[in-house]
């Protein structure tokens, strides 16, 4: 019978992302109220120093899948090992994060197992023996709770962020299983990672920003966001689909694509809060967002909030900032 | 080259939604409808790579009969003829019944090139294109920000995260998700217009038996998020004076300037 929780730890040349830690978190919660036995598994050529490093942390074993045409990832090479690993363990879930990584793969090794996944799941709770998933759809606009029906196993992956990476326990030094795994033909030629020119805006140090969405409607507006950073002392940033359109660089980009900051002041014109937008920047001290739709989910995450129209808004705001700090 | 490409209708992103009776899905009687926004992309790259190589664009749509609005948009962009996947309740198909009912309704195509955009804008689950490849046995990239195409060959461009990015080698037939803002989207023309009521819309059933299986996972209750934060919501209505207001907050309580 199936049993036990695994865990994909992901590693970029045997380092491992921060995010897969945050699986085991979640592993470790549920799987404590499930009695179920937690384990993760390492895919890679020579991962045995990485495989080590995750067995400090609270579970049963680590799985370390080798392989040559693992060294370099793909998903032809993924599915393959991964596949024969759930195989030989026979888990009732397998856990992972929701990076693009994961999104590469997973589905394709799901499929060999006659399903899909829960896919980028915002948290998740054990209810008659039960896991209930919760994950947001249209866009962030609204929650699904969400049960698996059917049998092992099930596949689920969690957002960046849904589970801290410190909430994982550490433990006492699980055993380290090596397995080697067999790939077939990988279709697809990777060549290395690479940055685009050096990014020539660094937003991360940046104390104040002031970002711009859809809702600006046009290029033309964009100096009514630019006098209100002005005044503020802050930079001008924007939501993926203006840089899209090419009316920002896309150096001035937030979100999961761009850059990812905390400013003390992060104030939100027209955008709607999707949640790659959010991951970006909801780590931000105070939170302003002026928007049209009361139910954009930006209102979530917002300290302050105006419904209504910006171009209202903004020019108000920026002129009664001016006053107060003695500017006009 | 024949080109595929799988296009999804969803609620229209400025729509204000509301949840159903039975809070398992929204209402969708009275809501409006567009293509979900990265397979608009989708269609964008195959219509170009079309023009660079010759050959077909199919559009595949998979829903009731509203979804005919989105065929016949990508007909009076340019495609050249399109396959419609008929049916009323398709929409709480798993990712994995979805895929498997798109793979066969194209199978037959034995398509060059697949594309398709990296998420739907309703469930999201961001997996049918990448599970159609699995059952087609295509080899796939996701997450595409360029692409070159050859005869015989492609090389693509995917989005890693934080800024990074990586080149693909690949051979065809294959299988891409294309991100948004990958090129600029062309628009329809009259023309383009006059000449997709010509256009040939191919309806084919999805099979009941994949249609009716036990669905691996289920909604079972649709709610509005809980709020992570208690926003202070300033003006009640007007911007102005939330605005005045808002500029006294930040001085004076959360004192960011």
């Amino acid at each position: 019978m199936s049993n036990g929780i695994l865990v994909f730890i992901e590693h970029k040349g045997g380092v491992a992302n921060k995010s897969s830690i945050e699986a085991i978190a979640a592993a470790q919660q549920l799987g404590s109220e499930l009695q179920q036995p937690v384990s993760a598994v390492v895919l890679g050529a020579d991962v045995s120093a990485l495989a080590q490093e995750i067995a400090g942390y609270g579970v049963e074993k680590v799985i370390c899948a080798t392989n040559e045409k693992l060294a370099d990832y793909t998903p032809d090479a993924y599915a393959d090992g991964f596949e024969q690993v759930i195989k030989q363990t026979n888990p009732a879930f397998i856990f992972m994060t929701h990076t693009y990584q994961v999104r590469d793969f997973a589905p394709k090794l799901a499929a060999r197992f006659g399903k899909g996944m829960i896919s980028d799941c915002i948290r998740a709770r054990v209810e008659g023996g039960k896991i209930g998933f919760t994950r947001r759809i249209f866009l962030g606009k609204l929650d699904a709770d969400v049960i698996s029906d059917g049998e092992a196993p099930v596949f689920a992956t969690f957002q960046t962020g849904a589970y801290r990476p410190d909430q994982a326990a550490k433990g006492s030094g699980a055993p380290v299983e090596t397995v080697a795994v067999e790939i077939g033909e990988v279709r697809m030629k990777p060549e290395a990672p690479f940055q685009e020119a050096k990014q020539a805006v660094d937003l991360t140090k940046a104390d104040v920003i002031v970002a711009v969405g859809r809702g600006i409607k046009s290029k033309d507006n964009l100096g009514l966001a630019e006098k209100l950073a002005e005044a503020l002392g802050g930079d001008i940033a924007a939501s993926r689909p203006i840089c899209d359109a090419e009316w920002l660089p896309i150096d001035r980009q937030i979100g999961s694509s761009g850059q990812t900051v905390a400013p003390k002041l992060y104030v939100a014109l027209g955008i709607s809060g999707a949640i790659q937008h959010l991951v970006g920047m909801k780590n931000s001290g105070t939170i302003v967002a002026i928007n049209k739709d009361p139910e954009a989910p930006i209102f979530d995450i917002a300290d302050y909030g105006i419904v209504g129209d910006l171009f209202e808004a903004v020019p108000v705001l920026t002129e009664e900032i001016k006053k107060i700090r003695g500017l006009l | 080259m024949k080109i595929v490409v799988m296009m999804k209708q969803v609620a229209n992103k400025d729509a204000i939604l509301r949840i159903n009776k039975d809070a398992t899905w929204i209402e969708e009687s009275d809501l409006s409808f567009e293509v979900s926004e990265s397979d608009g992309y989708a269609l964008e790259e195959s219509l170009r790579v079309r023009e660079k190589l010759g050959g077909e664009v199919v559009v595949c749509s998979m829903g009731p009969q509203r979804v005919k609005s989105v065929i016949k948009d990508a007909l009076a962009r340019g495609a050249d003829r399109a396959i419609h996947v008929v049916g009323d309740n398709l929409t709480h198909l798993s990712p994995f019944a979805a895929a498997t009912v798109l793979a066969d309704a194209i199978r037959d195509e034995k398509p060059d090139l697949v594309m398709t955009g990296l998420q739907s804008d309703d469930h999201g689950y961001g997996q049918t294109g990448v599970i159609m490849a699995e059952l087609l046995g295509l080899p796939h990239a996701t997450i595409v920000i360029e692409l070159n195409a050859e005869a015989d060959k492609l090389r693509v461009k995917r989005e890693l995260e934080s800024g990074w990015y990586q080149w693909y080698d690949m051979p065809l037939p294959a299988l891409l998700t294309i991100q948004s803002g990958i090129s600029q989207i062309r628009y329809a023309t009259l023309k383009g217009i006059m000449a997709a009521k010509k256009k040939e819309i191919k309806e084919v059933t999805p099979s009941a038996e994949v249609v009716g299986r036990p669905s691996h996972q289920r909604i079972e209750k649709v709610y509005l998020p809980q709020k992570m934060k208690q926003t202070q919501l300033l003006g009640n209505g007007d911007a102005k004076a939330g605005a005045a207001e808002l500029a006294q907050k930040l001085h004076t309580e959360a004192r960011v300037f």
